[in-house]
């Protein structure tokens, strides 16, 4: 490999970390989605019985 | 229980602009890393990978501080919320020291035509660091959520605080007996732009991180007050 | 004073428990002992004497982990260590007194580990044995204090280790120091320094992790 090229390595290794840090807080993102979904219409079912 | 905070309405408002500064000032580093700095008259083109390599470094140290500060007012003050935002910055932390290793660990390859040189003071250390940190969260997993963890965990990152110093003393010490520096990475001194360029780095990465700090405690918060909201319909 | 002879009463506890049910002394010992037998067949022939004076440092770090995993168990199994809190002593009495009570222990097992070596790889100098002194308090400091915390968490035994060696990868760098440099003299003073500073964050800290 030439020098360019670890450079190009190194600042991507950074990239990808951040990448990936975005994608876990997506998947808790829509796990936070889902959740609050649950507790809608859970809310909703109790309003509805009351 | 809860853990919700006062000041929780106003830092959602701060997480975007935070963002968006860290956006601005990362790629402005980049700009200058890559097109204003002029090549190092030595190393050439790898030199510039020390523009991330080291501020990432220096964040990483901040972070643990900062979880250690943070620590230390848990042990003070008796507020659940600092032992949130320890565990959170103690994270970061850990990212940006794997980070700094992997970075370390291309730049000495390209610089010294190995992937690993216990010549490096500032990679041993990380190693040592990232061992330290990793058993942190092994350790706050197996213990039961509740006082008792949050002030373990605490005087954990108070360790590490301590330790950093004490490692790298252990560090230079051990140059000398397993094998005598040859190799050193100082070069000529910096020049007026590249110290610029240096510093700029070094504002991103910080703000990046705060940035990074500030969503990842957003969403524990967003966390623990949905599971408050669940126990209080169910 | 009174501190001083809580230390004393606690540390006197832990020794007269230990030569009643003789659990871990006799098992340090027989693993000091069986670890430096495995090591010489683990260095080549040819091997240098400096390289075995390394491996002496890993057998008296992982000794000493052997002792500190059952530090806290007699507490443990009896549920003991909440009434301790409770009692009415400094709750860095229970800490130091424990302390002492390992560092006991550990010593004892140095005392039969250092001929040990000496017989079967060569010469143990002064500044070696000093180093060890050194390296023991360090060692018997953070370790209590680290089992402490680990014996707060599920898999007890298990994370013992992961915590301690980082936190003891400076005393094996002093200790080889002093044990091959031919000026001993500052790995010595960082053991002393490294000791002064953990024995007081120790101290300090030790109450928040026995309470809530």
């Amino acid at each position: 490999m030439s020098q360019g090229e670890y450079v190009a390595a190194a600042y991507g290794v950074v990239f990808v970390a951040l990448l990936v840090y975005v994608a876990i807080i997506a998947a808790k993102l829509a796990r936070l989605e889902r959740e609050t979904a649950e507790l809608a219409e859970l809310a909703r079912t109790r309003h509805a019985d009351v | 229980m809860s853990t919700s905070s006062p000041s929780s309405s106003t830092s959602k408002s701060a997480v975007p602009a935070l963002a968006a500064l860290a956006a601005a000032l990362v790629g402005i580093a980049i700009a200058f890393a890559f097109y204003v700095a002029p090549e190092d008259a030595d190393q050439g083109i790898s030199q510039r990978i020390f523009y991330f390599h080291v501020p990432i470094a220096l964040t990483a140290y901040a972070c643990f501080g900062w979880g250690a500060v943070k620590g230390l007012l848990l042990l003070w003050r008796k507020d659940e919320r600092y032992d949130l935002e320890s565990y959170v910055a103690i994270h970061q932390g850990t990212i940006f020291g794997s980070l700094t290793l992997l970075t370390g660990s291309i730049w000495a390859k390209a610089s010294g035509g190995h992937w690993w040189l216990w010549s490096e003071n500032q990679l041993v250390l990380f190693l040592v660091l990232f061992l330290f940190y990793s058993a942190y969260f092994m350790l706050r997993f197996s213990i039961e959520e509740g006082p008792r963890r949050a002030n373990i965990s605490a005087v954990y990152a108070l360790f590490g605080v301590v330790l950093i110093p004490v490692s790298f003393l252990a560090i230079r010490l051990a140059e000398n007996i397993i094998h005598p520096t040859v190799f050193t990475r100082d070069g000529p001194q910096m020049s007026g732009v590249m110290f610029l360029t240096f510093c700029i780095a070094w504002l991103a990465m910080s703000v990046l991180a705060y940035a990074l700090y500030r969503l990842e405690l957003l969403g524990k918060r967003l966390d623990s007050n949905l599971r408050e909201l669940r126990e209080l319909l169910t | 004073m009174s501190y001083l002879a809580d230390v004393a009463t606690l540390a006197r506890k832990d020794l007269r428990l230990e030569l009643r049910a003789r659990d871990t002394l006799p098992a340090m010992l027989l693993f000091v002992v069986s670890t430096l037998v495995v090591f010489h067949f683990a260095l080549p022939e040819g091997a240098d004497e400096v390289a075995a004076q390394g491996l002496l440092w890993v057998a008296l770090v992982f000794t000493a982990l052997l002792g500190l995993a059952r530090a806290w168990a007699p507490e443990r199994e009896s549920g003991a260590l909440e009434g301790l809190v409770l009692a009415p002593c400094d709750r860095s009495a229970i800490w130091l007194g424990k302390a002492a009570a390992v560092f006991a222990f550990l010593s004892a097992v140095e005392l039969v580990a250092l001929p040990a070596f000496a017989l079967f790889f060569g010469s143990v100098d002064a500044a070696t044995v000093a180093g060890v002194v050194l390296a023991s308090i360090g060692i018997c400091a953070v370790g209590t204090l680290l089992a402490a915390m680990a014996a707060a968490s599920r898999t007890r035994e298990l994370v013992l280790p992961l915590l301690f060696l980082p936190l003891a990868i400076p005393l094996v760098v002093g200790g080889v120091g002093a044990s091959v440099s031919p000026e001993p003299g500052r790995y010595l003073a960082f053991l002393a320094l490294y000791d002064a500073i953990f024995s007081i964050l120790c101290w300090a800290s030790f109450e928040y992790v026995v309470s809530e």
